[in-house]
């Protein structure tokens, strides 16, 4: 692998081909576990050097606005950044590829080998944890700046519709995203006069 | 068969990519409703081991996807439920980076970040509350999901040291 960056932080040093989009996503997604964003900052800002810190943070508020898993969408903007289309997409592999084929194993693993007794054990232990991660992700964004306190109710409704009611999640959001972009804009409004 | 059923996977996760307001782990709950409650491909157990394993392996946590799609249909399964997963809105990111700089600071995106960011909170508690009721049977199991939650809130282990020690528990045979 090249050591692009001499200058840690921030100062951009040369915009990467696209072995070193692929490269520097493959160390990205190989570096966590259940999630990677983190890694993200860590690899493309302080070890590389591709991006400022503003710059990723510019980055990361993009990727968090639009839908879809947030690392995914910074892999194609940033490799699109970079060297476009072919970079948006030799990125997307890098982050993508050796993660599927992994679990791919290990899906076969499962497959093969779920039903026998101490699996079972260690998988249900496994889950209930990973289960708990999934809980204090949630319980961080509630106490979040993010999340301004005027609009929780919309959040308490989308639980409640979602996980309680399992009504669809589309026609959820068709009623509640609406509302709650128009509150969120009054609660503005309200707060700049 | 295994193609009948990526078929209908791929038909049911393509939208949902681009309903996953702020990340992957929204749409958890409609990817379960999907696959255990409207097709019975699995058990919500079935559904949260899968995210268990997800968890304790490397990469990005959308793998998930990977890992339903392949209990639903193998590869085709999985290939095609992450890329239905993935595509719309990697299109979408593509087709606007370029517009974010004259947008971020817009009042109409703030309004949106600001009226989006309780839904995403919702979405994920409901995934949370989901996956926890899948997972667990005993009251033990239970103590062990509030326990990796509070632990991680209250410290700053590495998460993947929770993940150890639940598979320890499980193996020890208390859960």
């Amino acid at each position: 692998m090249s050591e692009a960056s001499q200058n840690v932080g921030e100062r951009v040093t040369a915009a990467p081909d696209l072995r070193a989009l692929f490269l520097g996503f493959l160390e990205i997604a190989l570096s966590g576990f259940g999630g990677v964003l983190p890694w993200a900052r860590r690899v493309m800002v302080e070890k590389r050097g591709w991006v400022t810190g503003d710059e990723f943070a510019d980055l990361l508020s993009l990727c968090q606005f639009l839908p879809g898993p947030n690392i995914v969408n910074m892999s194609v903007a940033v490799g699109a950044r970079f060297r476009g289309w072919k970079g948006a997409f030799v990125s997307f592999a890098g982050l993508m590829m050796a993660p599927v084929a992994i679990i791919l194993c290990l899906g076969a693993l499962y497959s093969s080998y779920g039903r026998i007794d101490q699996v079972q054990a260690v998988i249900r232990g496994i889950s209930a944890t990973a289960s708990g991660l999934l809980v204090a992700t949630g319980i961080k964004m509630v106490v979040a700046p993010r999340v301004r306190s005027l609009l929780l109710g919309f959040g308490v409704m989308a639980f409640l519709a979602v996980a309680l009611l399992r009504i669809p999640l589309l026609p959820v959001l068709l009623v509640l995203a609406p509302a709650s972009i128009l509150a969120a804009r009054w609660s503005y409004l309200r707060r700049d006069t | 068969m295994v193609w009948d059923r990526t078929l209908q996977l791929v038909l049911d996760f393509l939208p949902l990519s681009l309903i996953a307001v702020g990340g992957g782990a929204t749409v958890l709950p409609e990817m379960q409703r999907s696959v255990v409650d409207v097709h019975g491909w699995m058990t919500a157990t079935q559904f949260s081991e899968l995210f268990g394993l997800a968890n304790a392996s490397p990469g990005p946590n959308v793998l998930v996807v990977t890992l339903i799609g392949w209990q639903v249909a193998g590869v085709p399964g999985a290939l095609g439920a992450t890329l239905a997963l993935c595509i719309p809105s990697c299109l979408l990111t593509f087709a606007l980076f370029r517009l974010w700089q004259r947008f971020r600071d817009s009042p109409w995106v703030k309004c949106i970040e600001g009226g989006m960011a309780p839904l995403t909170v919702g979405l994920v508690l409901s995934s949370g509350y989901l996956v926890t009721r899948g997972a667990n049977e005993s009251a033990m199991a239970y103590a062990a999901t509030a326990l990796t939650a509070a632990t991680v809130l209250a410290t700053r282990v590495n998460p993947l040291w929770m993940i150890g020690l639940g598979a320890a528990a499980g193996l020890s045979g208390i859960l």
